[in-house]
C-alpha cells in the first residue's frame, strides 16, 4: 500500500500493438516507473468507447502497481473524439467478438513480451466486463479476470448475431482463471436472474469465482460522471478488485 | 448495458456540426447508452456522413416521451405541409 514517504512515478502513453489479424491498433499503456517485475492488466473499455474514464482506470491500475494496457477496440472505425467513434461503433451494432478476442489477445501478448511483467489479469466494465469473461474463457494466458456488470454474457438465441454468434456463458467450461464478478441488483442487463444463471453455470463446472452483488446499485455504478454512480458501492467494489488481484497476481 | 438496438436509414439533407454545415447521408437511431443525457438508456439520433469520418455527426439524445413527441410533431408538420400542397414542390422529395 502507498505510504507518503514512498517514491512514486508512472509512465503513461499511447502505443501501437498488433491486434486481430495482425492489424496495428492503438492502446493506452500505463506502468509504474522502476525495474519491476509488475503484474500486468488488460483493461477493456466499455461500449461507449475508449474514453477518458478508461484512461483514468488504466492509470489507476498503474498507481496500484500494475502495468496496464487498454487497447482501442474501435480503432478500425476511424478516428475522432471517443464519443463520435463510439457512436459510429454503436450504429454498426458493435464490433465482432472474434475481432475483440484477437485485439485483447494481442494486448496480453504485448504485456507478456515485456521483460518486467509477472502474472497478467484482465478487467472490464459493461460490454468490457462481458469481454473480460469471454477472454478468460477463450484465450489461455490470464491469471485472473474481473468482470464488472457484464451484460449479454447470458443471451437468448434471438439475441445472437453474426457479430456475437455465441453467448459467453456457453464458454464457461473453458474458463481458465479465477473470476471476480461485481453486479448491481438494480441492473437490467445483467439482471439479477441473469447473474444467477451465470453463477449457476460457474458452479456447475466447478470454477473458482467470487461474485458480489450490490443493493441500491444499477448498471455502471463506478462511473462518477453518470447518474448511476454509487459512491459507497464503488469504493467497496474497487477494494474488492484490488484484494482479488493481490491474491491472484501477486508474485509472492 | 448496451442494448445493441439500432436501425440505420439513408437520408438526404444537411446538418450543422462542430465545424459548420455538412451533407448528411445517413441517420442512425438507437435505444442504448447515451453520452450526455442523464439516463441509462435513451433514444439516440445521429445524423452522419460516413464518408467524412466519425466527427461528421449531429447528435441528439432524447427521453422516451420526447422521442415520441418528436415523431408526432414531425408527422403533424408533414401532414400540414401536405394539406397545404407544399409537398409536391420540385426538389423536396428524396
Amino acid at each position: 500500500m502507498y505510504q507518503t514517504n514512498m517514491y512514486e512515478g508512472m509512465l503513461a502513453e499511447t502505443v501501437a500493438i498488433r491486434g486481430a489479424k495482425g492489424d496495428a491498433i492503438n492502446a493506452y499503456y500505463a506502468r509504474p516507473l522502476g525495474a519491476g517485475p509488475f503484474p500486468g492488466m488488460v483493461v477493456i473499455h466499455h461500449a461507449p468507447g475508449w474514453d477518458e474514464w478508461y484512461r483514468e482506470a488504466t492509470r489507476k491500475f498503474a498507481h496500484h502497481g500494475y502495468a496496464a494496457i487498454s487497447p482501442d477496440l474501435y480503432c478500425r472505425e476511424g478516428h475522432g473524439t471517443p464519443e463520435d467513434v463510439g457512436a459510429k461503433a454503436r450504429a454498426a451494432g458493435g464490433v465482432p467478438d472474434e475481432q475483440v478476442v484477437g485485439d485483447l489477445e494481442g494486448a496480453m501478448r504485448y504485456l507478456r513480451s515485456l521483460p518486467y511483467i509477472g502474472k497478467v489479469g484482465v478487467f472490464g466494465t459493461c460490454s468490457g466486463g462481458r469481454n473480460a469473461f469471454l477472454m478468460a474463457c477463450r484465450v489461455k494466458g490470464f491469471d485472473a479476470a474481473v468482470e464488472c456488470w457484464g451484460g449479454r454474457v447470458v443471451m437468448a438465441k434471438e439475441e445472437l448475431t453474426p457479430k456475437q454468434p455465441v453467448a459467453p456463458i456457453d464458454y464457461t467450461k473453458d474458463l481458465s482463471c479465477p473470476l471476480l464478478g461485481l453486479f448491481g441488483n438494480d441492473d437490467k442487463s445483467p439482471s439479477p436472474e441473469q447473474v444467477n444463471q451465470h453463477e449457476a453455470e460457474l458452479k456447475k463446472h466447478g470454477k473458482n469465482y467470487e461474485f458480489h452483488r450490490y443493493d441500491k446499485a444499477g448498471h455502471g455504478f463506478f462511473y462518477y460522471d453518470r447518474t448511476n454512480y454509487r459512491q459507497e458501492q464503488a469504493v467497496d467494489g474497487w477494494k474488492k478488485i484490488f484484494a482479488f488481484l493481490e491474491k491472484y497476481l501477486s508474485a509472492k | 448495458m448496451c442494448t445493441m438496438i439500432v436501425n440505420q436509414a439513408l437520408i438526404q439533407g444537411s446538418g450543422k456540426g462542430t465545424s459548420g454545415w455538412f451533407t448528411v447521408g445517413q441517420v442512425n437511431v438507437s435505444y442504448d447508452h447515451p453520452y450526455h443525457v442523464p439516463l441509462e438508456h435513451a433514444l439516440n439520433i445521429d445524423f452522419v456522413n460516413e464518408a467524412e469520418g466519425p466527427g461528421a455527426r449531429v447528435a441528439v439524445e432524447l427521453t422516451l416521451d420526447s422521442a415520441r413527441r418528436l415523431i408526432e410533431t414531425i408527422q403533424a408538420v408533414l401532414a400540414r405541409a401536405e394539406a397545404g400542397g407544399y409537398l409536391n414542390e420540385e426538389g423536396i422529395k428524396g
